[in-house]
């Protein structure tokens, strides 16, 4: 599957930009992972298209976009913003740019929101008792399917006693 | 000390064990050790000086003598791989005690903190390796360590049914390891890290034995480790290389966590799923997640007081 959302890597994480919350809170974040494809959206296209409300499936463009994300319930105009594309808005109607995301997926799921913030859901590096990076949760989940992607696990560690007995060498000998 | 035990009549002076060791040693430091040649041909002996073999346990050195064993492994390692590494014994913080907490919900099993972990802490390279992380694989809905999965290996994880949970060094409070061993050759530090002196450990085992979570590893035969592959920023009691015929096992990293640095394991995960911090300061990661979630401890039962904690974030 094509993921032109995230298109993150090292460049996005060197530079860390510093975004402030309601609270006052500042998080470290890398910039969002935007793909170069597409933002800056308005400019790029939308600003040449008419808008439709109307919800439906793309067909024309964005068509690699799987949405796995309560797709019953949602489409591209609830969490993207109709006027200035290249913001996200609120249910509330408060816009805000891809930087802050965080805020949009705290809309939900507001108890991940609240360990995101306080560091514990979600990754961190840097000093334990100083600086840290954070990411966004568009960083590790893709909005639109946030299921963490599958990985290859690293090999197991070798069973004991392979050596010298035959009936001890199979890798699954437990 | 002051020995004043006489020998018996017919010697003109008075001698002491000490003393006649010091001489020994004193005599003997810049010759090499008598037989060093068959003892590394045959990888029987692991010191070889006899600065080396006298040295003290490390809790009893004084800073000086800490000094000169740390330049002497230094010079011995370069040696040894043939570039420059650094041995520090950087001191514990003040008011600060580790703590670890793992969310297993977010725990994928794809064993990154493992192989991280062998990586920073300049464990051996050798097929029958050791690896201080066990990543166990559980079936949904049991906690039996007994069924537990530790070579797993599909091709993509998590697994359908299965959940993970890595187990190293419980690093416990009272740790029945540093009961077991009948030399102090390993102990609690202030700032809760259980360490070994790998060059004070005799290599009796009872420690492995003692510890209820399998977290100490014995290096039956040399260590092979590959020059290239060795991290070169050690710590005495951490992940200077070892030698056969001693137990070791996780510090947190003690040469990352003494320095502010998170341990590689939890800068490793890529879920995020492995919180560390200081138990004593109450705006840390950990004691927001002891605070705001369920956590439980391994074998609670036993009463080693683990400073590991499980959550489900």
């Amino acid at each position: 599957m094509r993921r032109s959302w995230v298109l993150v890597a090292a460049t996005a994480v060197a530079a860390a930009t510093a975004t402030l919350a309601p609270g006052g809170q500042q998080f470290p974040v890398p910039p969002p992972p935007l793909s170069e494809d597409y933002y800056p959206c308005a400019q790029n296209c939308h600003n040449d298209l008419r808008t439709d409300p109307k919800p439906r499936v793309l067909t024309d463009e964005h068509a690699d976009i799987q949405l796995h994300h309560a797709e019953q319930l949602r489409w591209c105009l609830d969490c993207h913003d109709a006027t200035d594309r290249d913001k996200l808005h609120l249910q509330s109607g408060e816009r805000f740019g891809f930087e802050e995301s965080y805020r949009l997926c705290g809309q939900c799921h507001g108890d991940k929101y609240r360990d995101w913030r306080e560091g514990i859901h979600g990754k961190r590096t840097g000093r334990w008792n100083g600086e840290k990076q954070y990411l966004l949760c568009a960083h590790c989940h893709n909005p639109h399917s946030p299921r963490f992607p599958d990985l290859k696990p690293e090999p197991p560690p070798a069973v004991p006693g392979s050596k010298t007995l035959k009936s001890h060498s199979g890798a699954k000998a437990h | 000390m002051s020995e004043q035990k006489t020998v018996p009549v017919g010697e003109p002076r008075q001698a002491s064990r000490r003393k006649f060791l010091q001489g020994v040693a004193v005599g003997a430091a810049a010759a090499a050790l008598p037989g060093a040649a068959f003892a590394r041909a045959t990888g029987f002996l692991t010191y070889d000086s006899w600065k080396e073999y006298f040295q003290k346990q490390f809790q009893q050195m004084t800073p000086q003598e800490v000094e000169e064993t740390l330049r002497r492994l230094e010079a011995k390692y370069a040696g040894q791989y043939g570039r420059k590494v650094t041995v520090k014994a950087t001191p514990p913080l003040e008011n600060v005690v580790f703590g670890y907490a793992l969310d297993l919900n977010r725990c994928i099993g794809c064993r990154r903190c493992a192989t991280a972990c062998v990586a920073e802490n300049n464990v051996l390279r050798e097929k029958e390796q050791i690896q201080y992380i066990k990543v166990l694989r559980f079936q949904d809905g049991s906690m039996d360590f007994e069924q537990s999965e530790r070579y797993y290996d599909p091709a993509t994880v998590p697994e359908e049914g299965y959940y993970y949970m890595p187990v190293q060094c419980q690093h416990c409070k009272k740790a029945p390891c540093n009961r077991a061993c009948p030399i102090r050759a390993t102990w609690t530090e202030p700032d809760g890290i259980v360490v070994v002196d790998y060059n004070w450990c005799i290599g009796c085992r009872y420690c492995m034995a003692a510890c209820p979570y399998e977290g100490r590893y014995f290096n039956w035969g040399n260590p092979v480790l590959p020059s290239e592959e060795l991290n070169p920023e050690t710590h005495y009691l951490g992940n200077r290389p070892r030698m056969r015929g001693v137990v070791e096992k996780c510090t947190f990293c003690i040469q990352r966590s003494r320095e502010g640095r998170y341990p590689a394991c939890a800068e490793a995960c890529p879920v995020g799923a492995r919180k560390f911090g200081n138990l004593l300061d109450e705006t840390s990661e950990i004691r927001y997640v002891l605070k705001h979630h369920r956590v439980f401890r391994i074998k609670e039962e036993l009463l080693t007081e683990p400073k590991f904690f499980y959550f489900f974030g």
